[in-house]
């Protein structure tokens, strides 16, 4: 079993996200000969043409064609291979989705999907690139693991946990380079439990992706200027989501907020508030995303401004949310 | 090596005897895509009884020959196959499509042994197919994929991408047959979406095609030899007849998907008898 792999932040700092991927499945494929890759010309774009380079025989590139290259991957994952495919996430969770659906997720098939220029972080090409509703489709599919890391060396995390899983995975990257969240790997990451980066009991803010780095600023700035303490929660893995976690956070905070570069229908937001629905404690809760809304288009740190996923959003809502009259009671028991 | 007449007996007994299976299969399920499943008989059974490698007590076998039925609504016919084998029990099949078996319309490859594919949504077949030659290249294995299209399933986009790929690999240890029964759900093929001149465009994408007629061992036997030696991937187009061996469906595409009660089914059988005899009559068996 490939594994055991760890980068401190010296080593992937002058890496994009993409490249922290790449340089991740390299290693591993060193280790690992049944992992093999696919894109749909896009080598240079999702940056896995480093693995072209270090392993010509186990790379394919099957041009302009998602559904195929889906097909070949379950084809090849059904006669033992490893085969991670790269391509934009729009194109995985819309265009090759039948494929997606059928042929790999409904036959359980160990293949791993790197859907990268997730959200808004390819913004000038706007909505036809733009990538905000894959989450939702994606956790909707039976079978499979759905994880949004934070940062590069969170990817590395989950392409390595990606491997070691058995059966498909979905892992949403964005295109350049993400703000850094953590300077090594080894904080434990585990596919379906949430990482905690900021203590807080006032509320919890719940991210993912590029919401975690902004989530862990507000709180920073919460906690300097408004005396709020806020809770941070790194919620990596969509599907299984960290149930408990939630719960807790309802439970400690009674506020809650999640932030995403997606529609706020059916994805992180719309995850927690499924548990949270079905916990039976009340709170106040807010989702933070693109409101029911296809994204104007422009650089990533303006779109997220305008959709209010920034550190400013995210305070702008907490000020808001604290706003709000809620009861002082510690007994749960009498909410259900 | 040609088909010998012991060898070409033996197909043409196992292709009725499979397609009576069918029948009964179609009659306790209630309804079913017979039409097709009739068509593609013939390919299944050289495939399954004289070419392919498979261990019948082991139908996971990592090195066996591989079968996609791209065509998936066929299944009703291709679990006569995994019966006889021995995959399924034959009393299995008298669950087909009904609550809680493990065989649907579509088979699903985690609930039927012997299923290589979970097929049903047009137009996967041949890109699973590829990925599975693809990966016997990067294992060293010598496996032949063998996939089944059919021919309204070529509407498909995906099937053009996938054939685009199976040229640009030279996947030749991937055989590409074509159901070509001319009968899609709605009518003919060149009236719902005309898929004529159909050999050139395999042509076009780089196969060595043949066009046979689909219920001539002789003729298959000959194209699938071929297509083992070959230097360039084959795409077998094979003629065949919607309902084949059952007079009153053949050719007829509003049998694309029909129900039939015991009367009917023994009149399916009654047909079957005289086809098989007609079968050995005519091409001299």
């Amino acid at each position: 079993m490939a594994g055991g792999i760890s980068y401190t932040s010296d080593e992937t700092t002058t890496l994009s996200t993409g490249e922290v991927y790449a340089k991740m499945l390299c290693d591993l494929a060193e280790q690992d000969p049944r992992i093999v890759t696919l894109t749909a010309d896009l080598a240079k774009s999702t940056k896995i043409g480093a693995f072209m380079e270090r392993f010509p025989q186990r790379f394919y590139n099957v041009g302009i064609a998602e559904q195929n290259m889906f097909g070949i991957a379950a084809g090849m994952a059904k006669c033992g291979l490893i085969p991670f495919t790269s391509c934009f996430a729009i194109f995985t969770s819309c265009r090759g989705l039948d494929q997606v659906h059928t042929d790999i997720c409904y036959q359980n098939l160990n293949v791993k999907m790197i859907g990268s220029h997730a959200g808004t972080s390819f913004g000038q090409a706007g909505t036809t690139h733009h990538s905000t509703e894959d989450i939702a489709i994606m956790r909707s599919m039976a079978n499979l693991v759905v994880i949004v890391p934070a940062d590069g060396l969170e990817t590395a995390n989950a392409v390595q946990a990606a491997v070691a899983h058995q059966g498909p995975v979905y892992l949403r990257i964005n295109r350049g380079f993400d703000q850094a969240v953590y300077d090594n790997m080894d904080y434990g990451f585990e596919i379906g439990k949430a990482v905690q980066l900021h203590a807080g009991t006032d509320l919890t803010i719940i991210a993912c992706g590029s919401g975690v780095f902004q989530a862990v600023q507000a709180a920073r700035e919460l906690a300097s200027v408004d005396g709020v303490k806020a809770r941070v929660l790194n919620m990596h893995t969509i599907k299984p989501i960290d149930r408990e976690a939630i719960m807790e956070a309802v439970h400690d905070t009674r506020r809650i907020i999640t932030v995403e570069d997606h529609t706020v229908i059916g994805g992180l937001g719309g995850a927690v508030a499924e548990v949270i629905a079905e916990g039976g404690m009340a709170c106040a809760f807010r989702r933070l995303g693109l409101q029911d809304a296809f994204s104007p288009i422009g650089l990533h740190e303006d779109l997220m401004s305008h959709h209010k996923i920034d550190a400013n959003g995210i305070i702008e809502t907490v000020r808001e949310l604290l706003q709000l009259d809620f009861e002082e009671d510690d007994d749960w028991t009498d909410e259900v | 090596m040609g088909l010998n007449l012991e060898e070409l007996r033996r197909l043409e007994a196992k292709a009725n005897e499979l397609r009576h299976m069918t029948v009964d299969t179609v009659l306790h399920a209630g309804s079913g895509h017979i039409g097709g499943a009739m068509s593609v008989m013939d390919i299944m059974t050289i495939l399954y009884y004289r070419f392919m490698r498979i261990k019948k007590e082991d139908p996971r076998w990592e090195d066996r020959d591989r079968f996609i039925l791209s065509k998936g609504h066929a299944g009703i016919g291709f679990v006569s196959i995994l019966a006889d084998l021995g995959f399924l029990e034959r009393e299995q099949l008298k669950t087909f499509n009904l609550t809680g078996s493990d065989l649907g319309i579509h088979l699903d490859c985690n609930k039927a042994p012997g299923v290589d594919a979970s097929t049903g949504s047009l137009g996967h077949g041949l890109s699973i197919a590829l990925g599975m030659a693809l990966a016997a290249r990067q294992l060293n294995k010598d496996f032949i994929t063998y996939c089944v299209l059919g021919d309204g399933e070529c509407n498909e986009g995906s099937v053009w991408e996938a054939a685009m790929a199976v040229s640009h690999y030279n996947a030749t240890n991937l055989i590409t047959f074509v159901d070509r029964n001319r009968c899609m759900i709605d009518g003919d093929t060149e009236d719902v979406m005309k898929l004529e001149p159909f050999a050139d465009k395999w042509r076009a994408f780089g196969f060595d095609t043949r066009e046979i007629d689909g219920h001539s061992f002789r003729e298959l036997n000959d194209a699938i030899e071929h297509a083992l030696k070959a230097e360039k991937p084959v795409a077998i187009i094979c003629n065949t007849i919607k309902g084949c061996g059952i007079d009153f469906m053949a050719g007829d595409f509003r049998w694309h998907y029909g129900a039939i009660n015991a009367e009917l089914a023994g009149k399916c059988h009654a047909s079957l008898d005289q086809y098989y005899q007609t079968c050995l009559e005519g091409k001299g068996v």
